[in-house]
């Protein structure tokens, strides 16, 4: 280690490899603030993991850092990409930083997420049923009933405890006011989570020092409260209820992640060609011939579920499960037809919807929103056509949006005259400035964007995985967290 | 939160083992089985061969394993480089340690949720390393290195296997998958050195002839305790009677074939499987057959003939549990 002089009181904030780090004008989500950090106000576990990391250099990290990137790979803790020839195995790139929330940071988290899933939740059992909300001219009726991702055939269809949406990813961002802002509730069938405990897993192998007699909040118990879940929403049986992942199987880029869960569930994994249904249940092929089931962790979307009412082409899927769900022999989670919900369109009037359920303010704000079809929202757009992104609203993926600061003037005009010929398909954002958190990079340690997606678990009642997945973009200045396009992730601590 | 699984006593749930698992669980015992065995053949035959320059010998291994026609369809001679890739490097050929090992590993990734984090972790890292070996690591100074490289590796995922693995339904079925796998593979290490000794029958006895058996009383992983009990003599009779009709030597047909039928039973009895019934019956011929036999009546019967048969018998006895208990859907 190198002889320092004695440190002044920034210097023993971010000393060593910290030494000349710049999070810019973003919130710095290790240093807890946009501002420079105040060696007197900061939370006293944070100036302990900075102190730590201080006495660090990068090599060590980079060490560090080999070692996990190994592990994870001799673990299989992979996604593989296959093609004609061979299959590769890919590890979801892992930052051996951990990114930190304090206890009253995760307070507004969790609250807001549990606040969300309610109103998700009420939603999709009124726009399934009474369709008050549509009535009432809350949410457009063509919206919804218009909307792609609606499914006819959940109408009148009752589900325990009224819960559609048993597991729910929320995408967080944080902006440099140190507000948490939602960009999208993943309420089909969100992954990630088992990157979340893996992670975990990881940096207690290979960083147990950084967060030696730290209290941060535990997170193994995600399987059982799942599988707690599933077992409140299963149809009746004799004894324990049978319950099982479904799973599209090993070519699905997410496998290992239902692997992780049946197994921390400690439920069989199935696909659709281990389950039948017969005289009205639906059973799972065993040594001993056909078992009863009583809920199915679904990770296969909607159209592949039941070739009886779907797609009828899905060899994924299991013919009549929707029949025996309707019928209350089993149970399905999440719920089909959720997606009417997590659509773009819909995001936009969740702060409406909230207010409408629950009759509160929404604790966790969208990123402000436009809506194109409202006359004011549509006036503000086009007034603004060069400082915002304008959306699609039925598009995923980011197609035919634009970024008016990125967008040239003949753009901008080309864009204007789509956006006045369909209103209604548009919504517009502000650009959002995403905090960002020291992440190891080729030139040391450097700021680098991230976001959050807590997970929560319904089934009674909402409970939310303290953290969540922080994604984080590896590229200098990149806004794009996705594993696709250079993203990798971080353990995430709750401090307790 | 309500009661969880861990709650139910396991008797009704170990029964309840997926088709589509028991399948793979035993096919997965077969395919790590198979690999060290295949490495063992390869090892003992390029002892065999060492001095001889000998094709007829590597000859052997594709005759054994029943690959002529898709070899010869695809190389000009049997030379010991040719043979080696084919049974090592190529993942064309699905007999070969390397196809072998990726079929594994895909078992192995099925059966992630039922096996363990350090069974699986092993199978992949071995995967993983295989599937890195040039033809360097294949030339003649290098095989035997890597033939006891690999080897290790199975007997590692064997000891990962026992030390790990939850004794249900699913265990029942590796252990059977494992023992008629290693039961198949000893007639066919048997059979290798028929092979060899076809070429040269006048050869029996001379100086070669008892270091071949030697070695493959080594490759067998037998000659120390064959030594035990017959310290005095070695004749190739009491060799192929000791690989195959010995009750104490693991890898011998009739300990595998026992142990397959106790499997058998325990899954009649432990889990009430009664589509043990059928496989047990199918396994009543053989298992007459070497309780009343002797090597001497298999030699003059006709040894290559006799490990033909048995052959036959453990492909239908895996045909018979296969479709009692993973049939296809439908």
């Amino acid at each position: 280690m190198q002889q320092r002089q004695a440190p002044s009181a920034a210097d023993h904030i971010l000393g060593g490899p910290l030494a000349g780090y710049d999070p810019g004008q973003f919130f710095c989500e290790l240093l807890g603030t946009t501002a420079a950090p105040d060696p007197a106000t900061i939370d006293p576990s944070r100036r302990v993991i900075l102190q730590r990391l201080a006495e660090m250099d990068v090599e060590e990290l980079r060490r560090r850092a080999a070692v996990a990137e190994t592990e994870l790979f001799n673990l299989g803790i992979t996604f593989t990409v296959y093609s004609e020839r061979d299959a590769i195995d890919r590890i979801l790139p892992f930052d051996i930083l951990p990114r930190v929330l304090t206890a009253a940071e995760w307070d507004r988290v969790e609250r807001g997420v549990i606040q969300r899933v309610a109103a998700l939740n009420l939603f999709l059992h009124d726009v399934y049923h009474d369709q008050k909300i549509l009535r009432d001219g809350v949410v457009p009726t063509d919206l919804v009933l218009g909307n792609a991702n609606f499914r006819p055939e959940m109408v009148g269809l009752d589900v325990p405890h009224g819960t559609y949406v048993h597991v729910c990813g929320t995408d967080i961002v944080r902006d440099e006011h140190d507000r948490f802002l939602v960009l999208e509730d993943n309420a089909r069938t969100p992954s990630g989570v088992s990157y979340v405990i893996e992670n975990r897993h990881m940096m207690a192998r290979v960083f147990p020092d950084l967060m030696a007699g730290l209290a941060v909040r535990p997170i193994g118990e995600y399987g059982m409260r799942l599988l707690g879940a599933m077992a409140e929403i299963a149809a009746p049986s004799a004894g324990e209820p049978q319950i099982v992942l479904l799973s599209p199987g090993i070519y699905n880029s997410a496998y290992f992640e239902h692997v992780f869960l049946a197994r921390e569930m400690g439920v069989p994994l199935v696909e659709g060609r281990d389950l039948v249904v017969e005289d009205g249940s639906v059973w799972m092929r065993t040594v001993a011939g056909l078992a009863p089931v009583h809920a199915i962790y679904r990770r296969l979307n909607d159209e592949f579920l039941d070739p009886a009412v779907f797609r009828p082409d899905s060899v994924l899927g299991v013919r009549g499960l929707m029949e025996v769900w309707r019928n209350g022999r089993v149970a399905i989670a999440n719920a089909v037809g959720t997606g009417v919900a997590d659509d773009k369109a819909v995001y936009a009037y969740m702060p409406r919807i909230i207010r409408y359920y629950l009759d509160q303010e929404p604790i966790l704000a969208n990123v402000e929103t436009h809506i194109c079809r409202e006359a004011d929202g549509l006036r503000y757009t086009l007034d603004h056509l060069d400082t915002l992104v304008v959306k699609p609203v039925g598009e995923s993926g980011g197609y035919g949006l634009i970024i008016g600061p990125h967008a040239t003037r003949v753009e901008l005009a080309a864009f204007r005259e789509k956006l006045l010929a369909d209103p209604a398909n548009y919504i517009s954002q502000p650009m959002v400035r995403l905090s960002v958190a020291p992440t190891l990079s080729g030139d040391g340690i450097a700021a680098r964007h991230v976001d959050l997606r807590p997970f929560a678990i319904t089934g009674r009642d909402t409970w939310v995985l303290p953290g969540g997945l922080t994604r984080v973009a590896l590229r200098p200045g990149s806004l794009v967290v996705n594993s696709s396009q250079g993203g990798g992730s971080k353990d995430t601590w709750v401090l307790a | 939160m309500s009661t969880t699984l861990a709650d139910s006593t396991d008797a009704p749930r170990s029964s309840q083992l997926l088709s589509r698992y028991a399948g793979s669980i035993f096919w997965l015992a077969r395919q790590m089985e198979r690999t060290e065995n295949l490495a063992r053949i390869l090892d003992v035959t390029e002892t065999f061969t060492r001095h001889a320059r000998d094709e007829e010998g590597w000859l052997a291994v594709v005759r054994i394993n029943a690959d002529e026609a898709r070899f010869l369809s695809t190389h000009a001679a049997p030379t010991a480089q040719a043979v080696t890739h084919f049974y090592v490097l190529d993942r064309d050929n699905p007999t070969s340690i390397a196809a072998t090992l990726a079929q594994a590993r895909e078992n192995a990734r099925l059966l992630r949720p039922l096996i363990s984090t350090e069974m699986w972790s092993q199978i992949n890292v071995f995967h993983n390393r295989v599937r890195q070996l040039t033809a360097a690591d294949i030339a003649p100074s290098h095989l035997s290195q890597l033939c006891a490289d690999i080897k290790q590796a199975c007997q590692t995922h064997t000891g990962i296997t026992e030390g790990t693995f939850y004794r249900d339904a699913g265990w029942t079925f590796y252990m059977l998958g494992r023992q008629i796998e290693r039961a198949d593979q000893i007639t066919r290490l048997v059979d290798i050195k028929y092979h060899m000794l076809l070429p040269s029958a006048d050869a029996v006895g001379s100086a070669l002839d008892v270091g071949q058996w030697h070695a493959l009383l080594r490759a067998a992983a037998g000659y120390h305790a064959f030594r035990r009990i017959f310290p005095r003599d070695m004749t190739p009779a009491m060799v192929a009677g000791f690989l195959l009709l010995n009750h104490g030597f693991p890898r011998s047909l009739v300990h595998c074939v026992r142990l397959a039928q106790g499997t058998l039973a325990q899954l009649r009895s432990s889990y009430r499987l009664r589509g043990a019934d059928a496989a047990l019956e199918r396994l009543e011929d053989l298992s007459a057959v070497l309780t009343e036999t002797s090597i001497d009546l298999l030699i003059a019967r006709g040894l290559h003939e006799f490990l033909d048969w048995v052959q036959r018998e453990l492909i239908g006895l895996h045909t018979t549990i296969a479709a009692r208990f993973w049939p296809a859907e439908g």
